[in-house]
């Protein structure tokens, strides 16, 4: 017993000390892109590590001649200050020139701080929030797949005229949530529907909707907008389907990893907003078809495409102004990939606008029935397509303030 | 013997000194600055849990608003960095004071759950008042200058700040735990009605010691939001709370130099794993269970059991 608890004793000690020894290599001739995003929490399959994968196939596909890419990440843990801790220590100490994925917006919005205080590229995909490329923009920041103005307008505005004209919002009583809501009713209104009401539910600790999910039903709305995210909206759609509730539901903020964690049964009818989906044209199946061996239980949303076009598409700004202008100003890097229209077998043709936004289509998909669905993944039905200039913020109104300048 | 310590401390002190001035040559500055931070923070908490006995659930609570006040009061009223930790600390005293005097009157684990119960209604607090960003927290905190005089931004300066503040946290606590007032503590917690038939007015003491610990862990936190740039909800979580009860676990209830230990251990899981993904929340768990199966007294407990040391 004393030998065998001396020798745990020991290994403990040893394990405790044992992360702290790292080896530390700075090679002149390396860009090193660090993916930071939840990799055990509830966005782990949104992001996670087919993030850090499909960058990866970007630097293979690349194939840079000249220098070397190296790939690294790790897990935020959805708190702003490990996040932004981790941000720092990669720019600071391990030589990292871009940050990438960053999911959360509190945490986006962090690491966001510090790149702009270390001049240092970042390109978020993860993250919803629109002030990225607003209030809290910098020049060397970059946002790329979705933002919470983008998905109110497309499933907000969209879900109007194809006859969803009345609406009932069931939101987490949270910042995010009564954003998501405002925003969403200024599209309604905007087509000419009408909101019927609305309740706000304790947030977090929330896993029963059903009074909410009635209150819905008796308002005689023809459309359910879910203003939350994660489980809580797998769960109100679980519940609603439970209670077989027959209005359309639009939720607001989902992704295709989450139709695949609901299944179609109960997730069919669905209506709601991604700038990427692997079925849309030969070029995106094509590049699912590329990474999928890489991922086979998870398959790409916009996020993954996101990580993997801007990954390309940064590479290509670095050959062009150099590895060491690229390592010196994030600035810099970020101003040529503005420079340079943006081309990937993911988003197509498009561009990157002056406050830092990926211009990319967005989609109004409506999930299909199981008796639709042909195979394994195919969920999506095209309802409406935004062209780039109409589904994003105007420019002016983000007030993004290095760009009056 | 002197100013409290024994030769034990003393040495450990002087190790503690050493390593705080060796570690930023090898190991990252903001990475120090956060331990130190911790360590200030379980010190405070084991205050009450190592010397007076009151297990605490919602330390969370101070240790949050203090950052958030010092957060708000740095960004937007532009205080230097001194007063704004201060008033953070204060805020956090404040809170400690109201907190303290309702929950001291229940002993075990009713005053846990009622500092728990209270602490939500902060985190609640913090979630839903403007002034705290909600789940963005108060970001782009400026590193304010100190005094108004000497600048912050290079980590190396601030690292040095945060070590005095550290250390004068940490002498602040051994000097309050070895003071007669610390006796009184101790008298308490070995045997309360005893202490009570004494003549001491128990709750009195009791109050002190919790706005004490609140005011220590606020101004922990409230540096830490100087250090970071940033306050946000996880502070106020009552994971937070949980986790300052490990640190102090691991590192050793009712020693000294324990919560620091934890601390440093604590923070080199979170930092040091987060490249391991998916295995950060197993390994964390594991290396705990290790801890409390093999070594229960913590691992400066463990050691100064060894030496026959109090440490």
């Amino acid at each position: 017993m004393q030998l065998s608890r001396r020798l745990l004793l020991g290994t403990a000690a040893a394990a405790a000390t044992l992360p702290v020894q790292r080896v530390r290599a700075q090679d002149k001739a390396t860009i090193k892109i660090g993916v930071l995003n939840d990799q055990s929490g509830p966005y782990r399959d949104t992001g996670g590590l087919t993030s850090a994968i499909c960058a990866k196939q970007a630097v293979a596909e690349f194939n840079a001649q000249g220098f070397n890419v190296e790939v690294i990440y790790a897990d935020h843990q959805n708190k702003p200050d490990i996040g932004a801790g981790i941000a720092r220590q990669w720019y600071d100490r391990e030589g990292v020139d871009m940050i990438l994925d960053v999911p959360t917006s509190s945490v986006g919005l962090a690491v966001g701080g510090v790149a702009k205080e270390k001049d240092k590229a970042y390109i978020n995909t993860g993250a919803a929030t629109a002030d990225l490329t607003g209030k809290a923009c910098a020049p060397s920041i970059v946002h790329w797949s979705y933002d919470t103005y983008m998905l109110a307008k497309s499933t907000g505005g969209a879900t109007v005229k194809s006859g969803g004209d009345t609406w009932y919002f069931i939101t987490a009583d949270y910042v995010f949530g009564h954003q998501l809501q405002e925003q969403t009713t200024r599209f309604v209104q905007a087509a000419g529907g009408k909101v019927l009401g609305s309740s706000a539910y304790p947030f977090p600790g929330t896993t029963d909707f059903s009074s909410f999910l009635l209150q819905a039903q008796a308002s005689g709305a023809k459309v359910l907008g879910l203003c939350n995210a994660g489980a809580d909206t797998v769960n109100s759609i679980k519940q609603a389907k439970e209670f077989g509730l027959q209005t359309r539901i639009a939720a607001m903020l989902m992704f295709i990893t989450d139709v695949h964690a609901l299944g179609l049964d109960v997730a069919q009818g669905l209506t709601l907003t991604e700038s990427f989906y692997w079925d849309l044209n030969p070029r995106t199946r094509a590049f699912t078809d590329r990474v999928r061996p890489k991922t086979p239980n998870n398959w790409p949303n916009m996020i993954h495409a996101a990580c993997y076009a801007g990954t390309l598409h940064y590479l290509k700004a670095v050959q062009q102004i150099g590895v060491a202008a690229a390592k010196k100003s994030g600035t810099a890097a970020v101003a040529a990939m503005k420079a340079i229209p943006t081309d990937d077998d993911a988003f197509g043709k498009a561009y990157i606008r002056e406050d830092g936004l990926a211009m990319v289509p967005s989609y109004l998909f409506e999930v299909k029935k199981p008796s639709e669905s042909k195979g394994p993944w195919d969920f999506y039905k095209t309802i409406q397509v935004s062209p780039p200039d109409q589904a994003w913020r105007p420019l002016a109104e983000g007030a993004c303030p290095f760009v009056k300048s | 013997m002197t100013f409290g310590f024994t030769r034990a401390q003393a040495v450990a002190l002087v190790a503690m000194l050493a390593l705080i001035v060796v570690a930023p040559g090898v190991l990252y500055p903001v990475f120090l600055m956060k331990v130190l931070c911790f360590g200030l923070f379980a010190g405070a908490f084991n205050l009450l849990i190592g010397y007076v006995g009151l297990l605490s659930l919602g330390h969370a609570a101070y240790f949050g608003m203090g950052s958030y006040i010092a957060a708000w009061t740095a960004k937007y009223w532009g205080f230097s960095a001194e007063l704004a930790i201060l008033t953070g600390g204060v805020v956090g005293a404040a809170i400690g004071l109201v907190f303290g005097w309702l929950a001291i009157r229940r002993q075990g684990i009713y005053f846990a759950m009622i500092t728990l119960a209270l602490s939500q209604m902060i985190y609640f607090f913090a979630l839903q008042a403007p002034f705290t960003g909600g789940e963005d927290g108060i970001q782009q905190v400026p590193r304010a200058p100190l005094f108004g005089l000497i600048p912050l931004e290079d980590d190396m300066t601030l690292y040095w700040v945060v070590a005095a503040i550290f250390l004068l946290g940490f002498l602040a606590i051994h000097r309050i735990v070895h003071s007669p007032f610390g006796q009184v503590l101790k008298a308490i917690r070995e045997n309360e009605p005893r202490a009570i038939s004494l003549g001491y007015r128990v709750d009195d003491y009791k109050l002190l010691a919790f706005v004490l610990s609140a005011f220590i862990a606020a101004i922990a936190g409230a540096t830490k939001s100087q250090v970071f740039g940033i306050a946000t909800l996880t502070d106020v979580h009552w994971e937070m709370s949980g986790e300052v009860v490990l640190m102090t676990l691991l590192g050793g209830i009712g020693t000294i130099f324990g919560p620091v230990m934890g601390a440093l251990v604590f923070g080199s899981l979170e930092t040091y794993l987060a490249q391991f993904g998916d295995w950060v929340t197993v390994t964390q768990g594991a290396i705990f269970i290790l801890c409390v199966l093999a070594f229960r007294r913590g691992i400066i407990g463990e050691i100064g059991a060894r030496l026959r040391l109090v440490l």
